[in-house]
């Protein structure tokens, strides 16, 4: 078989030289061998792709018309149909309303804060020292490796109301909140551990794009005597736009979806000052509620694609 | 590879800077922020190993008076630390198995063949690049209990078994391996599967890496799906056994806990250090490409 698809593809890419004599059959029977190797190639990706992936994507959508629950669960298609129900009851639901408040909090602090201090780590990495540089990245990106649910354990301790936070804040003569258990402090807690968490992801990206602005381009500039803040604003960041905008889209993806540091150190709480959309999808999902949990996950899905879809417009290179 | 070029071009221009006082401020300033960044880890390490008295002291202590080990003696004894950690170690091994050998054989297919529908295939995995996992994660619910995998190895493997990212990052490499290699093997009468076999996935040896290593990373990290997907005890994985031990009990045992944090971290902390630069790099080369 081996030797017969080897003359037929080498055919198909080489037409002029190497296709046998009268050869639009032959060609023709090619490009179907080609293809259906090449479909048997991503056969075990498209089969878990569509099973795993794309038909919960395509379920979800419809359950989020229906009043599905935990008990139609053996008889999924008896539920009933109920239009836009859900969706509407969802803006009617304070608690909905309340997620996104939080959601968009957690966005509008959380990014700007992550960008900043990644991109200056990342430019004093580049720029201002010479040695020990692995070992700076690897400090600042080791939150990234580590699992949530085990660092919180040390967060919770630090975050504790007579913990090391509170202690240090004490020598400084501040008293402290309890954090966690504070409806204002425990948003900007989170927003805190996330950020140390994401730094070092962004720092690293930063760090490649600014490895790949040519030197000689800086050089020449500092020649002409420009200042390193207007090098940083004239030659750097625009060349770092491609950059900029991976970061951004990336970051925006991920913090839309701000869960984890939500459930593994508050459960949402206190009084829902931390239920971010994706948490409260989740309390949907565990009350059983799972035409609601889909309809609020659509929800969140439309306001990132949006999202990125603007970042993308705005920030591509213009040509 | 192309980083350390760079790395090395970026020096050649600080021999001629000017201050070095900004040198001792950047420094200054970079080793306070990771005292700062990594102080979580060496309180962890050090709580864990603390009395429980000692924990309740006010203010507390930094270094443990009398450094005792019970806390992880109880996590092996008590707690039945094996079963987690074998539980975890089987799904991660399977996940990477699993999204090497899937992600590069249809990378392979995208990067280096033509067949119809292949821009729809390659459109639909990037746009699942977007999807937030909480969209999906009912259904695949629904539909993992349905099928009876729920608590089963398989129920926790199989959704992630692979990636749209992996399939993003085997096609970019290979899109960059050269026609002329695999034509030869052609023209001497390979197979497309003994070409991929032996031409192409050796030269893959980065991107795989990359790969391996983040796949394995999320297995090892991931909690919600396993925390659903599991029900019984014997089937936990290390976060799930963590997050059930530890979530919404304040104040109860930080010490055992702490212990915990530090026996699922030290693995992945290993890894990363000895392979940091694939680490590294995987995340630079995936973001730019």
């Amino acid at each position: 078989m081996s030797s017969t698809t080897a003359t037929g593809v080498a055919g198909v890419t080489n037409p002029g030289h190497r296709a046998p004599s009268g050869g639009k059959d032959t060609i023709a029977g090619a490009k179907r061998r080609q293809a259906l190797i090449a479909w048997g190639f991503a056969a075990p990706f498209v089969i878990i792709f569509a099973f795993f992936m794309l038909i919960p994507l395509v379920s979800s959508f419809a359950m989020s018309f229906t009043d599905f629950n935990a008990r139609d669960v053996q008889t999924p298609l008896a539920v009933g149909f109920i239009g836009l129900d859900n969706y509407i009851e969802l803006f009617k639901d304070p608690n909905f309303l309340q997620s996104l408040a939080v959601t968009g909090i957690f966005v509008i602090i959380g990014i700007p804060l992550t960008m900043t201090i990644a991109f200056f780590l990342a430019v004093a990495l580049n720029n201002g020292i010479s040695r020990f540089r692995a070992v700076f990245r690897v400090g600042f990106y080791a939150p990234v490796v580590t699992s949530i649910v085990a660092v919180s354990v040390v967060w919770r301790y630090i975050l504790n109301n007579d913990g090391l936070m509170n202690m240090v804040l004490g020598w400084f003569g501040i008293e402290g909140p309890n954090w966690l258990n504070d409806t204002t402090w425990a948003l900007p807690s989170l927003i805190l551990m996330a950020v140390w968490r994401n730094v070092g992801t962004q720092m690293v990206i930063f760090l490649a794009g600014l490895q790949a602005v040519p030197p000689e381009v800086q050089e020449a500039a500092m020649m002409d005597g420009a200042t390193a803040a207007r090098r940083m604003w004239s030659i750097t960041l625009p060349l770092l736009r491609p950059t900029i905008l991976l970061n951004i889209v990336m970051i925006s993806v991920g913090y839309l979806q701000f869960f984890e540091e939500a459930f593994v150190m508050t459960q949402g709480g206190p009084l829902g000052s931390t239920t971010s959309v994706a948490y409260f999808t989740f309390g949907k999902f565990r009350f059983g509620e799972y035409g609601m949990a889909s309809a609020s996950s659509y929800v969140l899905f439309i306001i990132i694609a949006i999202l990125a879809f603007v970042q993308f417009r705005f920030l591509q290179p213009k040509d | 590879m192309a980083f350390d070029t760079a790395t090395e071009l970026s020096t050649v221009g600080k021999a001629r800077r000017r201050f070095p006082t900004g040198h001792v401020i950047t420094y200054t300033v970079l080793v306070l922020g990771l005292i700062a960044w990594i102080f979580p880890f060496i309180w962890m390490v050090l709580g864990s190993v603390k009395t429980q008295q000692e924990m309740l002291q006010r203010p507390p202590t930094f270094l443990p008076e009398n450094p005792t080990l019970d806390y992880y003696v109880s996590w092996f004894q008590e707690h039945s630390f094996l079963t987690f950690f074998g539980n975890s170690v089987i799904v991660a091994l399977f996940t990477v198995l699993g999204n090497l050998i899937f992600c590069s054989m249809v990378g392979y297919a995208l990067a280096k063949m033509e067949f119809p529908g292949k821009k729809i295939l390659f459109g639909l995995v990037m746009a699942m690049l977007m999807v937030p996992g909480v969209v999906t994660f009912v259904p695949l619910f629904v539909m993992v209990s349905k099928m009876g995998l729920n608590n089963t190895y398989p129920g926790l493997i199989l959704p992630f078994v692979t990636s749209p990212i992996g399939v993003f990052l085997m096609r970019q490499f290979m899109s960059g391996i050269p026609e002329e290699l695999m034509e030869a093997a052609r023209i001497d009468g390979a197979g497309e599967l003994r070409i991929f076999a032996r031409i192409v996935l050796p030269l893959c040896g980065p991107p795989l890496a990359t790969l391996g290593i983040l796949t394995f990373l999320g297995s090892w990290n991931n909690f919600l799906w396993p925390l659903v997907a599991a029900q019984d005890q014997s089937m936990y994985t290390l976060p799930v056994a963590l997050s059930l031990y530890s979530i919404g009990q304040e104040g109860t045992q930080y010490g055992l806990l702490l212990a915990g944090a530090v026996l699922i971290i030290t693995p992945i902390l290993l890894l990363f250090v000895f392979l940091q630069r694939y680490f590294i790099q995987g995340v630079a080369t995936s973001g730019l490409k």
